[in-house]
């Protein structure tokens, strides 16, 4: 609690027109190709955000540019109108499954406790109410009975609410996850809908990348379409036009089926 | 065979202690390259900082531990430069840029050892290479009553001393942030995001190698540091699926390699009757080697035994 005090975490009420967070100007490069060029961007201070855009079109990149992971050529990120660096307590990610070596000696409870570290503080114990924070974590995704299984035991679909449980224990305001519905069993798939709704409703802001442009209109609220450059954003209903999926998608976005207009 | 109490605490105590100590510190970090799935990292820095080493011991003239140790990390940081200039300017992968670094460095070194001044002091490549558990030496003792005495105890050889010191520095880094270095072996993205900079925490990982490797390279030899930084950490990787076990399985497997590998090497032969005694440092590598091949054989869980029969009644179920 007193290093939550300490950092100074500097949240606008929702009324202060702060975005919860503010791209401009953003480029980045991989081995000296350009992947994203020039995006400006501000996110709105809540609701479900999907990014979208063909395969290569930079979804995780920005994702990892927004977070400081990968480095930007250019561009200024602000999250609720401050720099990163001093707004980290306020952001949680849940990054690609394939992301992280499964085999890795620890439990369900070990992995969520992780999104706790922060709040912990380096060097120090992980007391009692950090493992029952986890734990309620855990619980959320129905994922309790399994809290000391080793990770690696796990399914697909299970691997993928660990790290959604682990970024519920960050008790975070912005959420950036990377295809949290990619390849995910039904049952999956129903309980991460259903905390994304929850998040939303607590006043959260979620940042998805996703793949399935059949069902951005059913979950998601507003749309930030790339294609190594910045396609469209807005509400899914202004951003989610034909003429807008075909600058993506080129030609092959013309067969699709967007949902009830 | 008869093994006289004056000799066992002047010649095997002293090498059996620096044996332990070299393998559970080595065992120890060697766990955080392992799960990272950076073993051959370890054999990089082994390799990479001989010439360090050597370079250390021939400006300050003395076997003492600073200059050398001062050379090793400066031939390490050398090393990650080149491997990074190599990689860059050859346009080739890390692991071909690391292979070409650390055998070039190591092949600096030995010649280095072979050349230099470093053969009229007494450095030799012999013992850079083995090691050269059998010369360290202590000789107050003479009787097990002797023990006892504190003051004797302040006599103890300096390479066992630095063993002592390096294992126990390990271990207090590693109980402090022990829950830092997990976070950043299993996902190094989530600690950048939570403000804990992975690249400084993956930096100390391999400055803890590197710190583990030299010490040891005195009593087992830096050819054979690699054995002790990877196998009791692999080995203990096929019984547990838990970090703290994982790391106690390790220091298990370290300390028994240490011990038994000098004791099969310094009593076996003669138990069998032949007059002769093996070289140590190869015999704990060879024990260390042999105790993961019969894991990786008969690991209750993760053996190939076990999941080969494991296989075999699921298939009978189905």
């Amino acid at each position: 609690m007193l290093q939550r005090l300490l950092s100074d975490n500097f949240i606008p009420s929702a009324d202060a027109g702060v975005g919860a967070l503010a791209v401009s100007g953003l480029s980045v490069a991989y081995h000296q190709r350009l992947v994203l060029r020039d995006i400006t961007w501000t996110a709105p201070a809540h609701g479900l955000v999907a990014i979208v855009g063909p395969n290569g079109a930079g979804k995780s990149t920005f994702l990892k540019a927004v977070l400081g992971l990968v480095p930007a050529l250019t561009g200024n990120i602000e999250i609720y109108g401050r720099p990163l660096k001093r707004q980290r307590a306020l952001i949680g990610y849940v990054p690609q499954r394939e992301s992280v070596d499964w085999d890795f000696p620890v439990s369900a409870l070990d992995v969520v406790t992780m999104g706790r570290y922060g709040l912990i503080g380096w060097g120090r114990r992980i007391t009692g109410k950090h493992r029952a924070a986890a734990m309620q974590a855990l619980d959320r995704v129905g994922m309790a009975d399994l809290a000391h299984r080793q990770i690696g035991q796990l399914s697909g679909g299970q691997q993928q609410r660990v790290f959604l449980a682990r970024a519920l224990a960050q008790e975070a305001r912005l959420y950036f996850m990377d295809e949290p519905l990619a390849g995910v069993d039904a049952a999956t798939e129903q309980t991460i809908l259903a905390v994304l709704r929850e998040l939303d409703a607590e006043g959260r802001t979620v940042i998805c990348v996703h793949h399935d442009l059949q069902t951005v209109a059913e979950t998601f609220d507003h749309v930030l379409m790339l294609n190594g450059e910045l396609v469209a954003a807005g509400p899914v209903y202004e951003a989610l036009t034909e003429d807008n999926l075909r600058r993506a998608y080129g030609q092959r976005a013309s067969g699709l089926r967007l949902g009830p207009r | 065979m008869t093994l006289d109490a004056a000799t066992f605490l002047s010649v095997d105590l002293p090498a059996l202690l620096a044996a332990l100590f070299a393998c559970l510190s080595c065992a120890l970090v060697g766990n955080f390259l392992v799960l990272r799935r950076q073993a051959l990292m370890g054999d990089a820095i082994s390799h990479a900082v001989l010439p360090g080493i050597v370079a250390g011991f021939l400006v300050a003239g003395t076997r003492d531990t600073v200059p050398m140790l001062a050379g090793a990390l400066t031939a390490a940081l050398v090393a990650g430069v080149m491997i990074e200039l190599v990689r860059r300017l050859g346009r080739v992968e890390a692991g071909a840029a690391m292979g070409v670094v650390f055998t070039g460095l190591f092949a600096l070194g030995v010649v280095l050892i072979e050349q230099g001044p470093a053969r009229q002091i007494d450095l030799d490549a012999d013992c850079v290479l083995y090691g050269q558990l059998e010369a360290i030496l202590w000789l107050a003792p003479n009787g097990w009553s002797d023990l006892t005495d504190p003051a004797l105890w302040a006599t103890l050889p300096r390479q066992v001393v630095q063993l002592v010191a390096v294992f126990a520095l390990c271990l207090v880094i590693i109980l402090i942030f022990l829950k830092e270095l997990t976070l950043v072996c299993f996902d190094p993205a989530l600690a950048d995001t939570l403000g804990l900079k992975s690249g400084l925490v993956q930096h100390g990982i391999v400055g803890l190698a590197a710190l583990a490797a030299i010490a040891a390279f005195e009593a087992v030899g830096s050819i054979l540091v690699i054995a002790m930084l990877i196998c009791p950490a692999a080995t203990a990787r096929l019984y547990t699926d838990r970090m703290g076990t994982q790391l106690v399985v390790s220091l298990l497997v370290g300390g028994v390699t240490g011990l038994g590998g000098y004791a099969l090497a310094a009593f076996g032969p003669s138990l069998l009757g032949y007059d002769m005694a093996v070289n140590a440092a190869g015999s704990i590598a060879v024990l260390a080697g042999v105790i993961l091949g019969l894991s990786i054989l008969l690991a209750p869980r993760y053996g190939v035994l076990a999941r080969a029969t494991g296989r075999a009644m699921r298939g009978a179920a189905a």
